[in-house]
């Protein structure tokens, strides 16, 4: 119940720093927020766009876990966790495509222009899309579990590519792209120009909704549970 | 039993029939014929050429790679095969028909490309050579795995490309990239990070489908 509070807390303390904090182009008082050349109030986004695509990879991460486990003892409750991380994943993947797009019409003029970041999340939903096609055309139980933890392990081993290697080596919009003037090196906007006040909230961003998706996930793998008590108890009559 | 004998199998039934080659050769055709009624007479640009090559390309290994495990399936004969021989080696034989389908699908389309598209014009003939080999080489071995797991479910025709295109997506982006990049002249070194991430998908999948086939074959 505590942890339940502590996320109350650390969520309604970013949604509100992270929408009313000013931006300013000298911050003075730990309230304040650096102005980044190329964003400037678009910066924002950030304490709620990328805790989404955060999860969305975490969500491909547990359920690739679990499937790795399922494969390894062949236990149905591990397959149910997978299918609960991929609901929430595709969930997140979904919220983080559209937070970007809206952000996009402000930043860059338009909703989609296919930069390398977007070509990685569209493929990303293509993923758990084709994912959760190929669950429901499969009846049989161990079956599905078997064949969709191979599938998403064979997709989890692209997605460093589309994560890591397209944005670097292709050109493109989003901050941290290869050719980035903020950022050289072409890595991610957190590595410059936050000062500690916005790398705190953010970072607090992130931990809130990490918290937020394990709470979520524990309700999603427990419903999936019942269901299926339900079931076995409905066919025996 | 050796991977080259399962390889001598399934060549000497696709040759009783030639359902692949058939099919495969039509589709091309078709696909080809579909892009040059919707161009008509306008010039498209370089960097287009490139792209729809590998549309054709993509949409023919969709119609023709999945007869490899499918098939055995519909005759039924996977039980026996099962009884034979190692999954490793089912995979290996699998695996080098359909690289040679997918070699000759290929050279094919690229030589049907060139003739018949003028814009087509390859001016880094190493660069184009090593990008056709590598992603040759992915695209057989990600369609191999794929449809293995493909034989196992229902629906087998529609989910095939759904499944393998997320898959195939980072070796269809670099493959484009690397084309125009041939067709514009670029030099070697300017390529070289380009190839090794097509050379490390290559590798990745490789292993992968080694090591998750057992899993797949022996359900």
């Amino acid at each position: 119940m505590v942890w339940k509070i502590f996320l109350f807390i650390i969520l309604a303390f970013v949604s509100i720093a992270g929408i009313s904090f000013p931006i300013v182009e000298n911050p003075q008082a730990w309230y304040q927020f650096p102005l980044i050349p190329g964003l400037e109030e678009n910066a924002k986004i950030i304490f709620f766009h990328v805790p989404t695509a955060w999860l969305t990879v975490i969500g491909f991460l547990m359920s690739t876990v679990f499937s790795i486990k399922y494969l390894r003892k062949r236990n149905l409750d591990d397959d149910a966790k997978s299918y609960a991380a991929a609901q929430l994943g595709l969930m997140f993947c979904i919220l983080a495509t559209v937070t970007g797009a809206v952000w996009a019409k402000f930043a860059w003029g338009s909703y989609w222009s296919w930069d390398p970041r977007q070509t990685s999340i569209f493929a990303l939903l293509l993923i758990y899309g084709a994912w959760f096609a190929l669950r429901s055309s499969i009846e049989s139980e161990d079956k599905r579990a078997t064949l969709s933890a191979v599938y998403s392990i064979i997709a989890f081993v692209t997605v460093p590519f589309f994560v890591f290697i397209m944005p670097r080596i292709m050109d493109g919009l989003h901050p941290g792209s290869a050719d980035d003037k903020f950022s050289p090196s072409g890595g991610p906007v957190v590595n410059f120009q936050m000062n500690s006040s916005m790398l705190l909230i953010f970072f607090l961003s992130l931990i809130g909704f990490t918290i937020l998706y394990y709470w979520m996930w524990r309700l999603g793998y427990k419903s999936l549970l019942y269901k299926e008590k339900l079931n076995k108890k409905l066919i025996r009559g | 039993m050796k991977p080259y004998a399962l390889f001598k199998k399934d060549y000497h039934s696709e040759l009783r029939t030639r359902y692949a080659i058939n099919s495969l050769v039509m589709f091309i055709i078709v696909a080809l014929s579909v892009i040059l009624f919707s161009i008509g007479n306008e010039k498209i640009p370089q960097n287009l050429t490139a792209g729809l090559l590998w549309v054709v390309i993509f949409f023919s290994a969709m119609s023709g790679l999945s007869r490899a495990f499918v098939s055995e399936e519909e005759r039924g004969t996977s039980l026996i095969l099962h009884l034979i021989a190692a999954p490793t080696t089912i995979f290996s034989g699998k695996l080098l028909f359909n690289l040679i389908l997918v070699f000759l699908m290929n050279i094919i389309i690229t030589i049907l490309y060139s003739v018949l598209f003028e814009e087509f014009i390859i001016r880094n003939f190493l660069l184009f050579f090593l990008t056709f080999i590598l992603s040759n080489i992915g695209l057989a071995i990600a369609s191999t795995i794929i449809a293995a797991i493909i034989s196992k479910a229902g629906a087998k025709g529609t989910l095939y490309p759904v499944l393998s295109f997320p898959i195939l997506l980072p070796l269809i982006l670099i493959s484009v990239m690397l084309t125009s990049y041939s067709m514009v002249g670029t030099s070697f070194a300017d390529a070289v990070i380009e190839l090794a991430v097509l050379a490390c998908y290559d590798v990745i999948m490789l292993t992968i489908s080694y090591m998750l086939f057992d899993f797949i074959w022996k359900d």
